[in-house]
C-alpha cells in the first residue's frame, strides 16, 4: 500500500518558513537603512517630557546666579552620541545663568569629551560676547584614576585630589579654584556616566556622605538602575539616553543631535517591532506546520 | 589637512568593524586589535602624565613640577611634609604588585592585593548599606492612600493616580523579594504572589531590555552619522 503524497504547501506557508530562516545579515540592512535614511531628512517629532527631565532642566534653572558647579564626566567615546549632546546643552544652560564651571573625569576618556562640549558650548555666539575665561569662568581638572576612592577623597580635599588640571597648571594657582576645599565649596553636581564608576558611585560616596545636591545624564542601559535614587530623591533630576538628551533639548529650548538622532531612533525602533512581530508569526505558523 | 587624514583612517576603521556584521574575516581582527592597542596606549598615558606624576612624583618633591604646598614645604624644609609619606606606601604597594611579573617572587603581589580587596570591601559596604539598602527600605514605605490637593481642595483623580503608583511599587516590592524566598516551598497563597514576582520581574526586564536595545542603537546611529556627515559630507 503507498503512502499518500503529503499535500504541497501552500504559498502561505512557504513564505513563513522561509522569513523564519531569514538571513541575519538581511536585517541588519534593514536596521542601518532604518538608521540611516532619516538622517537626510529633518524629522521632527512631538518629545513628551517626562517628570524626571523637567526635573533636570528645573534644578538647574533654580540655580542662583554665578552658582559654582562641579561636573564629572565618566564615559568615553562610544557613549558619545547619547551623553554629548546632554554635556552640550546642560554647558549652554549653565553659562547662560553665568555659573562657574569645574570639570573632572574618573574615565581616561572623559576630560577630552568635556573640552569637546564646551568648546561646541563656547562657540555659540550667546557666549562669544561674554568673554568667557578659562580659570576664571571655567577649569578642567583632568582625569583622575581611583574610581570611587576618588570620589571619597574629596570630600575632604579636591585640590590634593587633583594637584594639576587637564593642562597641567597647579590646581590651587587656577582662581576658579580659590576657597574650593570639598563638596560643600559646590552648589550643585552634575555627573554624565555610562557604567562603573558614575552616577551609582556618586550618589553612594558623595550625594549620601556630604549631602550634596545632584543631577545626572546617563546611557540609556544604564539609567534603569539608578531610577530609585531619582524616586527616593537621591537625584534631583535624571536624563536617561537619547530620548533623555532630546527631552532635555526640547524643555530648554536648544534643538540639537538629541531632537536629530531621535528620528532614526525612531524609525529603527518601528523596524525592530515589526520583525519581532513577523518573527512571531513565523515561529507559530512553522511551528504550528510542525 | 591633518583632521581630513584622520577621519580617513578613522573611516576606515569603523567600516572595518562594521564587517563583522557579515562575517568574521581579517580586516575586522585588524581593525579590533588596532582599537585594544590605541586604547590601553591612551589609557596608559592617561593614568601616567595625570595620575601618577601628579599623586605621586611631584608630591614627594621629585620633579618640582608644581608648586602646591607639600612642594613649598619641601623646598623650605629640604624635608617632604609628614602627610606626604603615604604617597611613598603607596608606591611600595604598587611596586609590590608589579612583581606578579616575576614568578619566584610573585607571592608577594598577594600582599597589596590584600590591602586594595580589604579597603575596597570596607569602602564599599558601608556605601551599599547606607544608599542601596537603608534609603532604598524608607522611601519604598508608601501609604496606600496618597491624598493630593490643589489650592486646598482634594484632587480625586490624582490622589487615585499617586495610590495607584504607591500600590503597584508596594506590591511590586513585596511579590519581588517573595519570588527570591527560597526557604519555604512556593505553593497556595505564597505561590501566587510568587508568580506576580515573576511577572514583575519579567516586565522589569523587558524595560531594562529596551531600554538597552535604544542604548545600542544610538551607538550605531552616532557611528552612522560620522560616516555620512564628518568623512562624506552627505549630510549638511
Amino acid at each position: 500500500m503507498s503512502r499518500p503524497n503529503p499535500p504541497a504547501p501552500s504559498s502561505g506557508q512557504g513564505f513563513w518558513e522561509k522569513f523564519a530562516k531569514l538571513d541575519r545579515r538581511i536585517i541588519f540592512g534593514f536596521i542601518f537603512l532604518a538608521l540611516a535614511l532619516p538622517l537626510f531628512f529633518t524629522i521632527r517629532q512631538p518629545i513628551p517630557v517626562s517628570p524626571e527631565g523637567k526635573a533636570y532642566y528645573q534644578a538647574i534653572e533654580n540655580l542662583p546666579a554665578g552658582s559654582k558647579v562641579l561636573l564629572s564626566f565618566d564615559f568615553d567615546p562610544p557613549s558619545s552620541p547619547e551623553l554629548q549632546p546632554m554635556a552640550e546643552a546642560t554647558f549652554k544652560q549653565l553659562f547662560t545663568k553665568n555659573c562657574k564651571l569645574v570639570v573632572i573625569g574618573l574615565w581616561p576618556q572623559g576630560p577630552q569629551q568635556a573640552e569637546r562640549a564646551l568648546a561646541s558650548a563656547l562657540r555659540d555666539p550667546q557666549f562669544s560676547d561674554k568673554k568667557l575665561e578659562y580659570g576664571v569662568n571655567y577649569a578642567n581638572l583632568g582625569f583622575m584614576a581611583g574610581d570611587e576612592v576618588v570620589i571619597q577623597k574629596m570630600n575632604s580635599d579636591i585640590p590634593s585630589t587633583f594637584p594639576s588640571d587637564y593642562k597641567g597648571n597647579a590646581t590651587s594657582s587656577l582662581p576658579i579654584m580659590q576657597g574650593v576645599k570639598n563638596y560643600k565649596n559646590f552648589d550643585f553636581i552634575i555627573n554624565f556616566s555610562s557604567g562603573f564608576v558614575g552616577t551609582r558611585e556618586w550618589v553612594q560616596f558623595c550625594v549620601d556622605r556630604s549631602g550634596a545636591k545632584m543631577i545626572a545624564g546617563n546611557t540609556a542601559v544604564q539609567a534603569p538602575e539608578n531610577y530609585p535614587y531619582y524616586r527616593s530623591g537621591q537625584l534631583k533630576g535624571l536624563l536617561a539616553g537619547m530620548k533623555g538628551a532630546a527631552e532635555y533639548e526640547t524643555v530648554s529650548n536648544q534643538p540639537g543631535k538629541g531632537l536629530t538622532f531621535m528620528g532614526s531612533q525612531s524609525v529603527a525602533h518601528l523596524i525592530v517591532m515589526l520583525f519581532v512581530i513577523l518573527g512571531n508569526i513565523a515561529y507559530f505558523v512553522s511551528g504550528r506546520k510542525r | 589637512m591633518p583632521d581630513m587624514v584622520s577621519i580617513t583612517i578613522a573611516g576606515f576603521l569603523t567600516l572595518g568593524i562594521m564587517s563583522f556584521v557579515y562575517k568574521d574575516n581579517p580586516i575586522y581582527k585588524l581593525c579590533e586589535s588596532v582599537f585594544i592597542g590605541v586604547s590601553a596606549g591612551y589609557w596608559f598615558v592617561s593614568i601616567f602624565y595625570q595620575s601618577m606624576l601628579p599623586q605621586l612624583t611631584d608630591k614627594i618633591g621629585l620633579t618640582g613640577e608644581l608648586t602646591d604646598s607639600a612642594l613649598a614645604y619641601y623646598r623650605q624644609t629640604g624635608r617632604l611634609a609628614s602627610g606626604q609619606w603615604f604617597n611613598l606606601i603607596a608606591a611600595g604597594l604598587g611596586i609590590m604588585m608589579l612583581l606578579r611579573l616575576l614568578p619566584k617572587i610573585g607571592w608577594i603581589s598577594r600582599w597589596p592585593l590584600a590591602f586594595v580587596i580589604g579597603s575596597i570591601a570596607g569602602l564599599r559596604l558601608i556605601g551599599e548599606l547606607q544608599t542601596n539598602i537603608m534609603k532604598q527600605v524608607k522611601e519604598s514605605i508608601l501609604p496606600l492612600w496618597a491624598p493630593q490637593y490643589i489650592d486646598g481642595s482634594l484632587n480625586l483623580g490624582s490622589s487615585i493616580g499617586h495610590s495607584l503608583t504607591n500600590f503597584v511599587l508596594v506590591v511590586g516590592i513585596l511579590t519581588g523579594v517573595i519570588y527570591f524566598f527560597f526557604s519555604k516551598e512556593h505553593k497556595g497563597v505564597f505561590g501566587g504572589a510568587a508568580k506576580v514576582g515573576i511577572w514583575f520581574l519579567m516586565v522589569t526586564f523587558g524595560a531594562a531590555f529596551g531600554l538597552t536595545v535604544m542604548s545600542r542603537m544610538s551607538l550605531l546611529i552616532g557611528r552612522i552619522d560620522f560616516l555620512l556627515r564628518d568623512w562624506l559630507h552627505w549630510l549638511g
